[in-house]
């Protein structure tokens, strides 16, 4: 949905609106599960660039003249620098995957994948921000940036309309070394896709955390009958005479998924969580933070 | 219409759609349940999975067996099946019904108005013309045959009765010899009857005649006569259907007024039939007191005209003390003055004969005297209180009589009329002249319409001085104008003289049969002979009660009074119904059955066709199977979802279908629960209960009050009430609760009779009720005419409220907890009324206390709206503000104390009004 597309003002209005009404509600749904995790600062145990006081050195050749801590050299008979402890701002890319598979929900009374998956990547943000680290969407083609207002940005970018894919791919960008990246998907697609994406990514050295949002009727099957599967976007379709009796084969290859996913997670350094939308999304939330915001590995 | 035994179809060759039901099976067979479309991302993890199993390819058996059960109950309900279908007569001609509306249908005839009503309406479905007669009924009008609209004769037929007497079919015959062709219906009694194969001859010229007949068995009553001290009948009965016959017992009822004059059973006797008998005698015995008192004898429980008997002055049997004149000798049987009396009279009355003053005692009817002259001065006074009493006095002349010169100067008053000294004889041996015969009795006389015997010759009499008055006293005289007896009204009773001798001396009178009849006619004895046409010459009898088919008295309507001759042929008919007929002093009963009546179970000619009178109950079953073909498709509907995967039935979703269908089950179950909680609370706990008005704000203000006055209660006593509950009159069980706090306004319903009930019992038993009009700031209490006062007047008309007075100052409500004389509420200075203090409640000197009312006044009635004084917030706060400053604070404590002073009254009741307390309360009020 680029601006191009809008040609009238009224569309425009209209499209916006409607890209917005999600956003307060994702914002406050989202801003509510962060606040459940407090944070501490989390410094880098070394001198550098920070607000808090590390330690006082003696000065040495190249240390600035305005770098020397008068008051504490006025004690001593050298010159002391006051360094303070390196706080160091890490990007973290995230991926939400916003694709028509991520719509779907097996009860009324469960959100849909994709609901879940904004909420948790979100609030993951919201609580990076906070830390002080930058977050940017991948789909951004901008650097990260810290600040609320980044946030900001990345709901509304989130509220708006998911794209028209089936499923989606993580896409390519340069995340820059070292930086970290949250995926959020279902995996369901083509795995070869995934595969390419998340090779990508470790190729940049780029760490991160996949997390695998599923349903719990993707993960129980429990369809009987003759019946028609078919993607949200009805372009795929599988019809069966017995749902029931593929079940055991389903559930293999479901399994076979997960297991791929976890191996490549392993492989590449980063960390797998499958998480289902029936569980409480605090519990993803804390893993996901603590596996992305916690001390490198 | 085709019928399998029970069962008919109206539209049967729709049962050929049963045929298709195989074509449909194998069509159903092969059409799969269609797939069911469903979203899931996850499908791309299924491509390439190949199907194990593919057995739901085909309709599963049990589905297809429901479906064409659906479809199988679809065609048989547009079948119409029928069950129990009626036989019925079918045609088109015109349909003439003959009802024998006899006493004999009676029995029956409510199965017979169905019957009738069910044959008229199968008429009306095949558009016949009917003609309903009922031959008890004579032809009325130039047509009495008036075909007519099957349906406008069901309208009228409802008010047919059946008929006390029995069809005479002589007199239908030309009326119905002259009509058109027809069918006929006969609607028969059973019984056999004169002209009855005659007018089927004339019927069956016309058409065919079909027979409806009873089967049930038809009993009568012939006849009552007295058997000693009983009251025996002869029963006859009509085997059932068949003619068979057998044994049974039949209970005989005697009913007449009891001495309130309220008619009803007096006695009750026992019949039996013999297998094959259709012939027994049944009695009741009764004593001659009440055997006079009856009026009919039935069956019981028959209802019909037949089985009932009336009694008439045949079984009156009149107590008559007999006095002769001088002592009897012994072998001079037919000389002495009582004997021909006492052959008359013995078989048809008590006869008493004893002295006379034990004869009065006996408080006979009748007291006779034959040829007693003077009686001693208290005896006559005796007599002559128990003449005016309404007794009848007959006295007979004689020797004595005439020798001893009574009432020849002045009238005596157990006379009728002056005598002449000596009399005379006349056709004797001294004396000129022939013995006289009797002149023919004038009309206007008693004895009017008797025949006189040639051989009854007077020859010796006593004499009346002709007097002014003498003519309108005589009731019968000789062929010279003599009077032979006269009489006179004395007070309420009568003084009758037979100027001859009660034996064979001075006339032949007594000799011969108009020597009883005139006793008959005069009351004295009992009638014995039968109706006959001589007998009655001369009369006109009017009805004074007469019997309707179904046998139940009534009074007679203005019908006109009935020729004696007709009476005697028993031809009864509208103008003449059975009953009970009377004449003068006489009273006759006229039953339904002739004496000589036989009962003989109706004769048709073979062949006849035959209907069965038990209406049958035809049930269409259309309804019920379209139901069933509905519910079937429900099911499959459900069974396909299922089978199809689109419905996991799941726990929550069968809780929910079985809610959806039951839901008054479980709100009933759920409504017991608590309603057995809450009773238990009330059981176990002492709980204050205020009755629920309706209007939610009031209600509030009175758990609210009741809330506070527990509060206090608990703070201030041992009494520890629980949380105070509303009770729904109407519902509620009341008996759990001491204590009802009733706030009244005139804005709600009044409670229903058995709410009312339900509070009396609460009041008897124990219960207090504080009814608070809460209006005293309008009005003076109770007794002002405000619109909460006039609504308590209401409500305190159907309830047990003793007379009330204002709380005295020894009321025990005054004093049982704390020391009070004041009651106000929110409002403070109107009266508060309670069971006023028995009248001898006298005060003992020395005693502050009268000794008062045993037992808890059961109702306080006052309108100072306590509850808002003690109602307390849930915070506990005082809800509503009473007066203003220290003296508002003061009467909401005064308030408060009313309220424990009351509940403890309800509930030590006069424990605090014993004397023994006295003490400590004189100390307490320091005197």
């Amino acid at each position: 949905m680029t601006p191009a597309e809008h040609t009238t003002p009224e569309q425009l209005r209209h499209d916006a609106e409607e890209a917005a009404t999600g956003f307060p509600a994702l914002m406050a749904a989202a801003d509510q599960l962060a606040a459940t995790i407090s944070l501490g600062a989390h410094g880098r145990r070394r001198s550098g660039p920070g607000d808090e006081f590390w330690q006082y050195r003696i000065a040495g050749a190249g240390d600035s003249l305005r770098d020397i801590d008068w008051r504490r050299s006025a004690r001593a008979d050298a010159d002391f620098v006051r360094q303070m402890e390196w706080q160091n701002l890490q990007a973290v890319h995230l991926w939400i995957d916003r694709s028509a598979a991520m719509g779907y929900r097996g009860q009324d009374s469960l959100p849909t994948k994709g609901e879940r998956a904004r909420i948790l990547g979100l609030a993951t943000a919201i609580l990076l921000a906070k830390g002080g680290e930058s977050v940017g969407l991948m789909e951004d083609p901008n650097p990260p940036k810290h600040g609320r207002g980044q946030i900001t940005k990345m709901a509304m970018r989130l509220a708006a309309t998911g794209g028209k894919t089936e499923y989606g791919v993580p896409p390519g960008k340069d995340m820059g070394r070292g930086n970290r990246a949250l995926l959020i998907s279902d995996f369901l697609g083509d795995w070869d896709h995934v595969l390419a994406a998340l090779s990508r990514a470790a190729d940049q050295r780029v760490q991160g955390c996949l997390v695998q949002v599923l349903d719990p009727s993707e993960e129980s099957f429990p369809f009987d009958g003759r019946t028609i599967f078919q993607s949200m976007g009805e372009s795929i379709s599988f019809e069966t005479r017995r749902a029931r009796a593929l079940r055991d084969d389903y559930l293999a290859r479901l399994a076979e998924r997960k297991d791929q996913l976890d191996s490549l997670a392993r492989r590449t350094g980063w960390m797998y969580l499958c998480h289902h939308t029936d569980q409480p999304a605090q519990a993803a939330l804390m893993w996901i933070y603590n596996a992305i915001a916690g001390p490198s590995r | 219409m085709i019928g399998i035994g029970s069962l008919g179809f109206l539209a049967p060759w729709l049962l050929l759609g049963l045929l298709a039901l195989p074509v449909l099976w194998w069509l159903l067979r092969a059409v799969p349940p269609a797939p069911l479309r469903r979203q899931f991302p996850a499908v791309t993890l299924l491509l390439g999975l190949e199907d194990r199993e593919t057995t739901p390819d085909r309709t599963p058996w049990w589905l297809l067996l429901l479906r064409m059960g659906a479809v199988a109950a679809a065609i048989l309900a547009f079948a119409q099946p029928v069950l129990n279908p009626s036989d019925r007569i079918a045609g088109r001609a015109p349909l003439l019904i003959v009802l024998d509306g006899s006493w004999a249908s009676a029995q029956s005839w409510t199965a017979r108005q169905d019957k009738l009503d069910e044959i008229l309406q199968f008429a009306t479905q095949d558009g016949r013309s009917v003609a309903v007669i009922n031959a008890s009924d004579r032809p009325r009008g130039e047509n009495p045959l008036s075909f007519d609209s099957a349906d406008s004769w069901r309208g009228r037929i409802k008010g047919e009765q059946p008929r006390a007497w029995e069809p005479d079919y002589s007199v239908w015959m030309e009326a119905i010899a002259a009509a058109d062709p027809f069918e006929t219906l006969w609607l028969s009694d059973g019984l056999e009857r004169e002209g009855r194969a005659e007018l089927f001859d004339v019927l069956s010229g016309k058409g065919t005649v079909t027979v409806v007949q009873s089967d049930r068995e038809v009993l009568a009553l012939r006849g009552i006569n007295i058997e000693g001290s009983a009251l025996g009948t002869t029963a006859l009965r009509l085997g059932t259907g068949d003619g068979n016959r057998e044994p049974r017992t039949v209970s005989l009822l005697a009913e007449g007024p009891d001495p309130a004059g309220i008619t009803r059973s007096l006695a009750q006797g026992e019949g039996a039939f013999g297998a094959g008998q259709s012939e027994t005698t049944a009695s009741v015995d009764l004593p001659s007191e009440l055997r006079n008192r009856v009026r009919r004898v039935a069956l019981e429980g028959v209802r019909s005209a037949g089985a009932v008997v009336l009694t008439d002055d045949s079984i009156q049997r009149r107590k008559v003390a007999l006095i002769g004149g001088g002592t009897e000798q012994e072998g001079a049987v037919l000389v002495s003055p009582l004997h021909f009396l006492r052959k008359a009279l013995v078989p048809t009355a008590d006869v008493i004969e004893a002295g006379l003053a034990d004869s009065l005692q006996a408080t006979p009817d009748v007291l006779i005297l034959a040829d007693v002259a003077e009686l001693g001065a208290a005896e006559t006074q005796e007599v002559l209180d128990w003449v005016e009493e309404g007794g009848l006095l007959v006295r007979f002349a004689g020797p004595r009589l005439a020798a001893s010169g009574i009432g020849q100067s002045e009238e005596h008053p157990l006379l009728p009329v002056r005598l002449r000294a000596g009399g005379r004889t006349v056709g004797g041996a001294m004396s000129w002249g022939a013995p006289k015969a009797l002149e023919e009795f004038a009309e206007g006389s008693p004895f009017f319409g008797l025949e006189i015997p040639d051989d009854v010759l007077v020859e010796s009499q006593v004499m009346a001085q002709p007097d002014p008055n003498l003519a309108e006293r005589v009731l019968a005289s000789l062929q010279d104008g003599t009077p032979l007896v006269t009489a006179k009204d004395q007070g309420e009773g009568r003084v009758i003289l037979f100027h001859v001798t009660a034996n064979a001396e001075w006339s032949s009178l007594p000799l011969s049969g108009l020597f009883v009849q005139l006793l008959e006619r005069l009351a004295i004895s009992a009638r014995t002979t039968d109706l006959n046409s001589t007998a009655l010459e001369g009369t006109v009898w009017v009805p004074e009660q007469v019997l309707d088919g179904f046998g139940v008295l009534r009074d007679a309507p203005a019908l006109a009074g009935v020729e004696g001759a007709q009476l005697a042929t028993r031809e009864f008919s509208a103008e003449m119904p059975p009953g009970v007929y009377k004449s003068a002093d006489q009273r006759v009963a006229l039953n339904v059955l002739a004496p000589d009546r036989q009962l003989e179970p109706a004769r048709w000619p073979a062949g006849t066709p035959f209907l069965s009178m038990t209406r049958t109950e035809e049930r269409p079953l259309q309804a019920l199977l379209l139901m069933a073909a509905l519910i079937l498709l429900c099911i499959d509907i459900l069974a396909t979802l299922i089978v199809g995967g689109r419905l996991r039935l799941r726990g929550a979703t069968a809780a929910a279908m079985l809610l959806a269908v039951w839901p008054q089950a479980d709100a009933l179950a759920q409504n017991a629960a608590q309603d057995d909680a809450a009773l238990l609370m009330a059981a176990n706990n002492t709980v204050l209960a205020y009755v629920e008005t309706g209007d939610t704000r009031l209600d509030d203000i009175s758990r609210a009050g009741l809330l506070g006055l527990s509060t206090e209660l608990f703070r201030r006593t041992s009494v520890e009430p629980v949380e105070p509950v509303g009770v729904n009159l109407e519902t509620d069980e009341l008996a759990l609760y001491p204590f009802l706090y009733w706030p009244v306004t005139d804005t709600v319903r009044m409670p229903s009779e058995a709410a009312f009930e339900k509070v009396n019992a609460f009041l008897r038993g124990g219960g207090l009720i504080l009814f608070d009009t809460r209006d005293s700031n309008i009005g003076r209490g109770i007794s002002g005419g405000t619109p909460n006062g006039k609504m308590l007047q209401n409500l305190a008309r159907n309830l047990d409220i003793p007379a009330l007075e204002p709380v005295p100052e020894d009321h025990v409500l005054t004093r049982a907890f704390y020391l009070l004389q004041d009651f106000p509420g929110r409002y403070g200075d109107a009266n508060v009324w309670v069971e006023a203090a028995p009248p001898d409640a006298e005060q003992v000197e020395g005693m502050p206390f009268r000794n008062l009312n045993d037992g808890v006044t059961p109702v306080v009635i006052g309108g100072n709206d306590w509850a808002s004084a003690w109602a307390v917030t849930e915070t506990g706060r005082f809800a509503y503000p009473v007066g203003r400053g220290v003296a508002g604070e003061r009467q909401r404590e005064i308030a408060i104390r009313f309220g424990v002073n009351l509940i403890m009254h309800v509930l030590t009741g006069n424990y605090k009004s014993d004397q023994v307390h006295v003490p400590a309360l004189l100390d307490r009020l320091g005197q």
